[in-house]
């Protein structure tokens, strides 16, 4: 059951990322990246971080994918016209991509070995308790230096955003 | 395992059914309370005092013919109300709508099921909810849907913040996700909910007011505005599209309603203690209402209501008795003060339709940003402190 839906998911998931390249109107792009932002919360969910999945639904598919839909209606963007790709593209892009992908592949083989399988239900610290509990001592420096980013990006946004004063 | 199939199956038929039929008749209530409020008799041709008014409207949506205007984006402009009565619904499956009961020597709970991160799942499905709207506005290829469909996103996203913060107090003071858990730390009486007992009052006014902007709802319902989008993002849909879209903001009004019960109102514990008689109080209710509309029955205003009244009379003479009965007390009584919480917030939503005006959008926009949200995370923070100095 558990690596049926995996399948499933991770199927949709790896389509609706090509799809978001391959679509030449942003909403359409913009739907397939929600497809993935949802399939990767199902992934979520499987390996037993429900935390983590709500988390991702709330903000990723919900706020942010909100917002990527508002401004693209607000500019009422168009769809893409599609220019004769450049002699680069056309000669390099395959084997590029090919040698690219093994070498991710090559690199996960030789980090994690063989014995390290991914289980599902095998872990338990999803729960709200234990990720708060983790981010507040473990992660705790992290966790602080993270959240004063975010307040300089906000403070960063209003600076940038502010009227020109007369 | 076979009987939890069976059960849940059960289960899923009953709560789909009510929960349908209800919002097929919040639909005739509102209708009632607004036209009374203008002081108007509101629906009364079809069945007594229009009673049937919600069977007609359902033939009529389904028989409508259906229109789809040749220039919206096909696969969107269809996908979108499906989506939005999809997500409207399934945030139903986590809320408790009373204690476990037993079911032919099976033991169950009022629920469909119990998610340890119930609350967030709900907050979650809401956020997936505002794409129906927005796909709507945008695949119409309408300006003024378009701008309903603009307004409603960004409207949802702003108030969907004080809305989470304002839900995260009761949480702290709950100490779970679980809505199960939440209505069990609340047990007793009306002192020992989180509106009382946690002092959450203010995260309850923040959290009805974002209900209202999230549900779009008066005075917060810019993306349908009529006098300046002619419907807002439904203009360009009919028949069952329509309804959708209908149906997708009355099962969303019950869905934060029933949130609001569970999280500050004590869910389906009663008013005060079973030992000071709360049992009771039902039937005292209906029995007051029967009388009430024997008295009128006696003394028609209308010529037919010589009939109908007496009749009402007798049926809620017939629901005090039932309310009586000890057999039933164990599950009725629990569902009846978590439908009579929920139905008081509901009417609490038509009252406001009936009586305030719509907002600007710019005091929409800055009421979000420079008022609901620093209170809530004042009240956020306030509440954590002593939530920290308590334990």
């Amino acid at each position: 059951m558990d690596v049926v839906l995996f399948l499933i998911f991770a199927i949709i998931a790896v389509v609706a990322a090509i799809n978001v390249v391959v679509q030449t109107h942003p909403i359409s792009s913009a739907i397939s990246l929600i497809g993935v932002m949802g399939s990767l919360a199902v992934l979520y969910l499987l390996l037993g971080a429900e935390f983590i999945a709500a988390a991702q639904v709330i903000v990723y598919a919900g706020a942010v994918m909100v917002l990527f839909i508002f401004v693209i209606m607000l500019l009422n963007a168009g769809t893409e016209i599609k220019r004769g790709r450049s002699l680069m593209v056309q000669l390099l892009g395959v084997p590029l991509l090919i040698a690219f992908l093994g070498l991710v592949a090559y690199f996960v083989e030789r980090i994690y070995p063989q014995s390290v399988g991914v289980r599902f239900g095998g872990f338990t610290g999803g729960t709200a308790q234990a990720v708060g509990r983790a981010l507040f001592t473990t992660y705790l420096l992290p966790f602080e230096v993270t959240s004063l980013l975010i307040l300089i990006a906000i403070i960063g946004a209003i600076v940038l955003g502010r009227k020109e004063m007369d | 395992m076979d009987a939890f199939i069976v059960i849940t199956l059960i289960k899923l038929a009953v709560i789909a059914f009510v929960l349908l039929t209800a919002v097929a008749y919040l639909q005739w209530v509102e209708r009632k309370v607004i036209a009374h409020i203008q002081v108007r008799p509101g629906p009364y041709r079809v069945g007594p005092h229009g009673l049937l008014q919600p069977l007609a409207d359902v033939i009529k949506l389904i028989t409508k013919e259906d229109m789809m205007p040749s220039y919206v984006n096909r696969p969107i402009y269809l996908f979108a109300p499906f989506l939005a009565v999809c997500m409207a619904l399934l945030s139903i499956a986590v809320i408790p709508f009373g204690p476990t009961i037993v079911v032919a020597g099976y033991r169950t709970w009022m629920q469909l099921t119990d998610i340890n991160i119930g609350v967030l799942f709900i907050l979650a499905v809401s956020s997936m909810g505002v794409y129906g709207i927005a796909f709507a506005g945008w695949a119409s290829n309408n300006k003024y849907a378009l701008l309903g469909g603009l307004r409603s996103s960004a409207q949802m996203i702003s108030y969907e913040l004080p809305m989470a913060l304002a839900i995260a107090s009761p949480l702290l003071v709950s100490n779970t996700l679980s809505l199960r858990e939440l209505v069990a730390t609340q047990r007793g009486s009306i002192i020992h909910w989180n509106i009382i007992h946690g002092g959450q009052i203010v995260a309850f006014l923040i959290f009805i007011i974002a209900a209202f902007a999230e549900t779009n709802r008066v005075p917060f319902d810019l993306p349908e505005a009529e006098n300046e989008l002619v419907a807002g993002f439904h203009t360009e849909y009919s028949s069952m599209k329509f309804a959708s879209f209908f149906m997708a903001e009355y099962l969303n009004m019950v869905t934060v309603s029933a949130m609001a019960t569970l999280l500050f109102l004590g869910g389906w514990e009663p008013l005060w203690p079973v030992r000071f008689g709360s049992n009771y109080l039902p039937s005292v209710i209906f029995v007051i209402a029967a009388l009430t509309a024997l008295y009128h029955g006696a003394h028609p205003a209308h010529k037919l209501d010589k009939y109908t009244l007496t009749g009402f009379g007798v049926i809620f003479l017939i629901l005090a008795a039932i309310f009586a009965a000890p057999i039933v007390q164990s599950w009725l009584l629990p569902l009846f003060w978590f439908c009579a919480k929920t139905g008081g917030i509901l009417f609490a939503f038509m009252w406001i339709r009936g009586t305030l005006p719509r907002f600007r959008y710019d005091q929409l926009m800055g009421f979000a940003w420079k008022f609901l949200f620093p209170v809530a995370m004042l009240n956020l923070l306030v509440t954590s402190f002593v939530v920290a100095w308590v334990s």
